[in-house]
């Protein structure tokens, strides 16, 4: 047993972390957030770097690597808030052609809601009856589907024989889409993840990138700012904030790389849940050391805490994966 | 990130869990918990068996995995704790074995691996807790020995121990991390008193211990004079590393153990209960892995965990007293007797926020070496 990342896992992150600072730096978010809109040259260069490929096998195209290096990159994209629907995508990635390369955008309809619906050539799942909605994340556009992810549908009242259970394959809208190709966390013995599963694993991957980013920003900024003549990062109250910031951090990274290693689904959702707790917790605390600056729109920590609710919604809302969790028990 | 353990930790494994499945069926009834001089010699003769078989010093010498495995597969057994040999084993033996000389490794590790010599900790005082390094019991030297005058606090195992690591004040006059020595103090030398403090779950966990001119040779002092602090904190690293790998087991254990009650008496339907106990196992499920990757980070850098382990008793030591909570919410008026395990237990679980490092201070030490925050208040 190392659960510490091997040389390639290392080389890969740092990596990443290059080419997103080159592809997506403050300022493209910044010049993002004043003009939302899917960047199809961005998209291309993600897809050219095997960003979508990764773990399309070698055979057909792809990298060939496997779920926890899937989960680094995802942690490198949300901690620079790459926009766009690349879970989905990615997950579509050697199913829906030209997903693969970056040529082609998928996105699909979960929990009741579309991301970049208008913007997406692939959408998969059922999106009849959607209405855009004004998204609360201004880099996130959002449809709502009539009928999904309502109040009624959080498990708070679990209709008579109705279990939690883990969530399975979506249908696919895509009818030219090969069926049936399952992507596998690459390690031997271990049994395949469905594509759901990848997604909200992925998503809970990028949440941790978040938290990791609030944390040490508000870190460097309680090490800066001075209040009654010194650091406020010297004063108690703040310092004990950020270590509260960096115990959520760390307990969901590792629930999010160990649940990549295993691809348990009950894992899984654990994972999700503490990495949404990580990423809202920690926004919302980097935004309490940031002060008055943290309630302006120039500062990018509502930025992170907007894209953390998103994510929060988006995939197995905390409600049903504590019920998937407490089935197991 | 490998979460698979080798041949050799499997093999290891193995061999434990046949050597257990073999030897706790032939151990005594367990003690009368409120029974100090039973529960030393259950203790002892539990540490004295592991001795026979060559495990006395899985906490010393075994890799952190193979003890990683040894925690695990002792709780998951069922089989006795370390008890009465904790301080022994885990604080002033890895200190002897660190710091002391070839005579004091060889005067006092053997007996302590047999099970024959129990230790207690003299290391906080009335006025020292958090601030430990305010210490102010005095040791003056007289010829060859150290005469010791002070008072110490929340020593367990203080009325049935022999050796007591004891932190006193050598040089006042010196910065207060400068002047402290460390000896090792026989408990039946003149003018050791013994007091049993009485905590708020009713048993007597503690001592105070007074020293009234206690006299202890200048040869059972390890490191040098006025070193003690650097000495100790070998100690402190030690007791925030691998040691609650059995405690993150149990709490697995004891959270299945209240489903099963909640299934049983209808609180499982109460939705924000269940997903209450859904989220404490995402938790400690979370903890197990935190600690798999401390072990590794152990492993890796050659054996003394670092501060990581002030990350983990944060969050296990407040997810702890959230699981006693919600046993409370399953358990109903039952929450409130006495003779239920779950009871008692929840009682216990107010210390881990104080006990080895309020939360507080471990907050410190995380916004400090970890994330690099200047020190002050």
């Amino acid at each position: 047993m190392d659960f510490r990342l091997t040389e390639d896992q290392r080389a890969l992150r740092k990596g990443v972390r290059e080419l997103l600072a080159r592809l997506f730096d403050r300022e493209a978010l910044r010049a993002a957030v004043d003009a939302p809109s899917l960047d199809r040259e961005l998209w291309r260069e993600l897809g050219a770097a095997g960003f979508f490929a990764l773990r399309v096998p070698e055979e057909e195209g792809g990298v060939g690597l496997g779920l926890p290096e899937a989960v680094l990159l995802f942690e490198e994209a949300g901690r620079v808030l790459l926009p766009g629907p690349l879970v989905a995508t990615h997950v579509a990635a050697g199913v829906v052609p030209g997903a693969s390369e970056g040529e082609v955008v998928v996105t699909d309809a979960s929990e009741g809601l579309v991301a970049w619906l208008d913007e997406a050539d692939v959408v998969l799942g059922s999106t009849e009856g959607a209405v855009p909605l004004r998204s609360v994340d201004p880099l996130t556009p959002l449809h709502r589907v009539p009928g999904i992810g309502g109040a009624g549908d959080e498990g708070g009242t679990r209709p008579q024989g109705r279990r939690p259970v883990a969530p399975t394959l979506p249908q696919r809208r895509d009818p030219h889409a090969p069926a049936g190709r399952t992507p596998t966390t690459g390690g031997a013995g271990v049994l395949p993840v469905a594509d759901e599963l990848v997604a909200v694993l992925l998503t809970a991957a990028e949440q941790v990138g978040s938290a990791e980013a609030t944390t040490e920003t508000a870190v460097s900024y309680a090490g800066e700012r001075e209040q009654f003549g010194q650091v406020i990062g010297g004063f108690q109250a703040v310092k004990h904030l950020c270590a509260g910031m960096l115990v959520r951090a760390e307990l969901a990274r590792v629930a999010v790389r160990a649940a990549a290693v295993t691809g348990d689904p009950v894992e899984i959702a654990g994972a999700k849940l503490l990495a949404d707790e990580a990423a809202t917790g920690n926004a919302r605390d980097c935004l309490q050391v940031y002060g008055g600056m943290g309630f302006t729109w120039e500062a990018d920590v509502h930025l992170h805490l907007k894209r953390a609710w998103v994510r929060a919604r988006l995939r197995l809302p905390a409600a049903r994966a504590e019920e998937v969790v407490a089935e197991q028990l | 990130m490998d979460l698979a353990y080798g041949a050799e930790e499997e093999e290891f494994r193995a061999r434990l869990r046949e050597w257990l499945a073999a030897v706790l069926p032939t151990l005594p009834a367990r003690p009368d918990p409120l029974d100090w001089p039973a529960r030393r010699a259950y203790d002892c003769g539990w540490q004295r068996r592991l001795h026979d078989a060559g495990y006395a010093d899985v906490h010393w010498d075994a890799s952190p995995t193979q003890r990683l495995i040894f925690l695990e597969e002792t709780e998951l057994a069922g089989a006795p704790y370390v008890g009465a040999n904790f301080v022994g084993l885990l604080h002033a033996g890895p200190t002897i074995a660190a710091e002391g000389t070839a005579e004091q490794r060889a005067r006092w590790l053997p007996s302590i691996l047999r099970g024959d010599d129990v230790w207690c900790q003299g290391f906080s005082e009335p006025d020292a807790g958090s601030d430990l390094a305010s210490l102010r019991t005095r040791a003056v030297r007289d010829g060859d020995a150290y005469v010791v005058t002070g008072q110490k606090i929340w020593t367990s195992h203080a009325e049935v121990a022999d050796w007591c690591e004891l932190l006193v004040r050598t040089d006042p006059g010196a910065a207060k991390h400068r002047g402290i020595s460390w000896l090792a103090m026989p408990m039946d030398a003149p003018g050791v008193t013994i007091r049993p403090l009485r905590t708020l779950a009713g048993s007597t966990e503690f001592a105070e211990v007074f020293l009234d001119e206690v006299r202890v040779p200048v040869e059972n002092r390890v490191g040098e004079e006025n070193d003690g602090w650097r000495v100790t904190m070998v100690t402190l690293s030690f007791e925030r590393g691998t040691a609650f790998v059995g405690e993150v087991v149990a709490c697995r254990r004891l959270l299945g153990e209240l489903a099963r009650t909640a299934r049983e008496n209808g609180t499982w339907d109460d939705p924000v209960l269940r997903r209450k106990l859904g989220r404490l196992s995402a938790e400690f499920q979370a903890l197990w892995r935190l600690t798999q990757a401390n072990v590794s980070e152990a492993q890796a850098t050659g054996g003394v965990p670092g501060v990581g382990g002030s990350v983990f008793k944060l969050h296990y030591s407040h997810a702890r007293q959230e699981l006693y909570e919600a046993a409370a919410a399953v358990l109903g008026p039952d929450a409130l007797d006495l003779d239920r395990d779950w009871t008692l237990d929840r009682l216990s679980s107010l210390s881990y926020t104080i006990a080895a490092g309020t939360s507080q201070i471990q907050r410190n030490i995380v916004a400090e070496r970890i994330l690099g925050l200047p020190k002050g208040r």
